[in-house]
């Protein structure tokens, strides 16, 4: 579904990404896992369209999608999972989950998300900013279910959450992915990584070092966890 | 007491004005993040719109009313488009100075054309004579104008936060690159949100060549007040423009009437020791945010 192909990218004079190249089947759920710093992010806004000054291919389903501006792949079925979760201010959770137009084959009805959301329907007239941590994340996740997304671009979504809200994330994420869902996925902690993707790449130093199965991650977890320094 | 009405009445009156370019120019800089200082030009080509349809065309205040601002909006959208855009990625002096430009090049062509002279703008018919309002009276036209400003603010914001546009139109104010992330071409909504702004901009001049002198200068003179409103409500705080607008409007109408013979030079200052007291208090002004970290 998604190949990235020779990708390069850099913030001025720093180079970020090096000659990366992935690919993610329809129906995947894969992590990408690495160092703070190590490029993971910015290969995310690369795929989503949202970091200038690229080098590569990036191909959705076969067309290449290197050149189109953000907004048009979203409308190709890319959902935004910002780290910082991405809740407007001046928006009511209401309008936070209708902002984006659907554009998937199945998009989700708001009637369908506040039912599997019940938290969210309670402060459905709050601004999103006002929500906890924990309710933020899930309206993020909401809302590009919602949209109806093909693939999930999800940077971080665990991070700073309960254990129990970390649960229900990775519950959202495996339904997702029961419905057809791609997630592509950075994440830094490896139980809950090896938990609900499928796949895993380490990236370190802006290349693809490693390409990873569960069972690989559970067996070096020690290994790979002092090398992420966690 | 019916004088302190009468001063607050005038006061709103003028706050009207304010409020209509300050609303415009906050539409504006939340969309396009440029101050756009050929406002007052605006609105002052919307004035002389209203005096040269009546003078050379013959076409009657309603009829220009309705005609100059969507002139203008028209006109607006076009420099966006052919100027103001190609502006926008690079440093935010470059629409500064183009703004500043235009704003001389419009007053100079009008100028050219029509002198420096004031020209005088009859009341329109329906609308001479007073209002008595028990224990004061007031100008009619004045009250008319006073209702279409307020309508037209709550139009402004009713627009923002009922209709999908407004929630674009706000979604985009705020996170531009995460708007477009979520499928939407913020691009496509710019130029008309520029348009729309200088036609309420429109709007105020052909309301105030009635009541105003109609002279090339006239926007130049007012922009200056309408920039302190801004900063007080709150740079792009759509609220905070309209209330600073009229607070302000009060706030010098109340100063002239009570401290221009005492203290000529406080009752001119007033507007900008407010603001300056406000900046010291509230940097972002009264109802600004603080600029989220990028």
């Amino acid at each position: 579904m998604l190949r990235i192909e020779n990708l390069s990218a850099a913030y001025g004079e720093a180079q970020v990404l090096r000659d990366v190249s992935l690919q993610v089947a329809t129906g995947e759920v894969v992590t990408l896992v690495g160092r703070n710093g190590a490029g993971k992010s910015t290969l995310l806004r690369c795929v989503m369209g949202l970091h200038a000054g690229q080098r590569g291919t990036v191909e959705l389903d076969g067309r290449d999608i290197t050149r189109l501006p953000a907004h048009r792949r979203a409308r190709l079925g890319l959902g935004w999972v910002p780290d910082d979760r991405g809740s407007y201010a001046t928006l009511s959770v209401t309008e936070n989950l209708t902002l984006p137009p659907a554009v998937g084959p199945q998009p989700w009805s708001l009637e369908r998300v506040y039912e599997a959301f019940p938290a969210l329907y309670a402060r459905r007239d709050s601004a999103a900013t006002m929500l906890s941590g924990g309710e933020q994340q899930m309206l993020a996740l909401a809302r590009v279910l919602r949209m109806g997304a093909r693939l999930m671009l999800c940077d971080e979504p665990t991070e700073g959450l309960s254990p129990l809200l970390v649960q229900q994330v990775g519950e959202i994420l495996r339904q997702a992915k029961q419905h057809g869902v791609t997630v592509l996925l950075v994440e830094q902690n490896l139980h809950f990584a090896t938990g609900v993707a499928d796949r895993h790449y380490l990236l370190a130093e802006g290349r693809v070092v490693e390409a990873l199965d569960n069972s690989e991650v559970r067996s070096r977890e020690r290994e790979l966890l002092s090398y992420l320094g966690i | 007491m019916s004088g302190f009405l009468q001063h607050t009445f005038n006061g709103l009156v003028g706050g009207a004005f304010y409020a209509l370019l300050a609303l415009g120019l906050a539409v504006i800089f939340g969309m396009l993040r440029v101050v756009n200082f050929a406002h007052g030009a605006f609105y002052m080509l919307g004035a002389f719109g209203a005096y040269v349809l009546l003078t050379e065309v013959g076409v009657p205040f309603w009829g220009a009313l309705v005609i100059v601002p969507a002139a203008l909006g028209l006109l607006g959208m076009a420099l966006e488009r052919a100027f103001i855009h190609r502006l926008t990625r690079l440093d935010p002096l470059y629409n500064f100075l183009f703004t500043f430009g235009l704003t001389l090049i419009l007053q100079d062509l009008v100028r050219s054309r029509y002198g420096v002279q004031s020209s005088p703008y009859t009341t329109p018919a329906g609308l001479q004579g007073s209002v008595d309002f028990g224990l004061f009276t007031f100008p009619t036209y004045r009250v008319f104008v006073l209702g279409f400003a307020i309508l037209a603010c709550l139009g402004v914001w009713w627009l923002l936060t009922h209709t999908r546009i407004g929630m674009v139109v706000r979604a985009a104010t705020e996170r531009p690159e995460l708007t477009r992330a979520f499928g939407i071409d913020v691009g496509r909504w710019v130029t008309p949100v520029f348009g729309f702004g200088i036609a309420l901009a429109g709007a105020a001049g052909v309301l105030a060549a009635p009541m105003r002198a109609v002279n090339p200068l006239m926007g130049a003179d007012l922009i200056i007040v309408v920039f302190a409103v801004v900063v007080i409500g709150g740079l792009g705080s759509i609220f905070g423009s309209v209330a600073a607008g009229f607070g302000i409007g009060l706030i010098q109408a109340w100063g002239e009437a009570y401290l221009s013979e005492t203290a000529p030079i406080l009752a001119q200052t007033l507007v900008f020791i407010v603001m300056a007291v406000v900046l010291l208090w509230r940097p972002a002004g009264l109802f600004g945010r603080e600029e989220a970290p990028a």
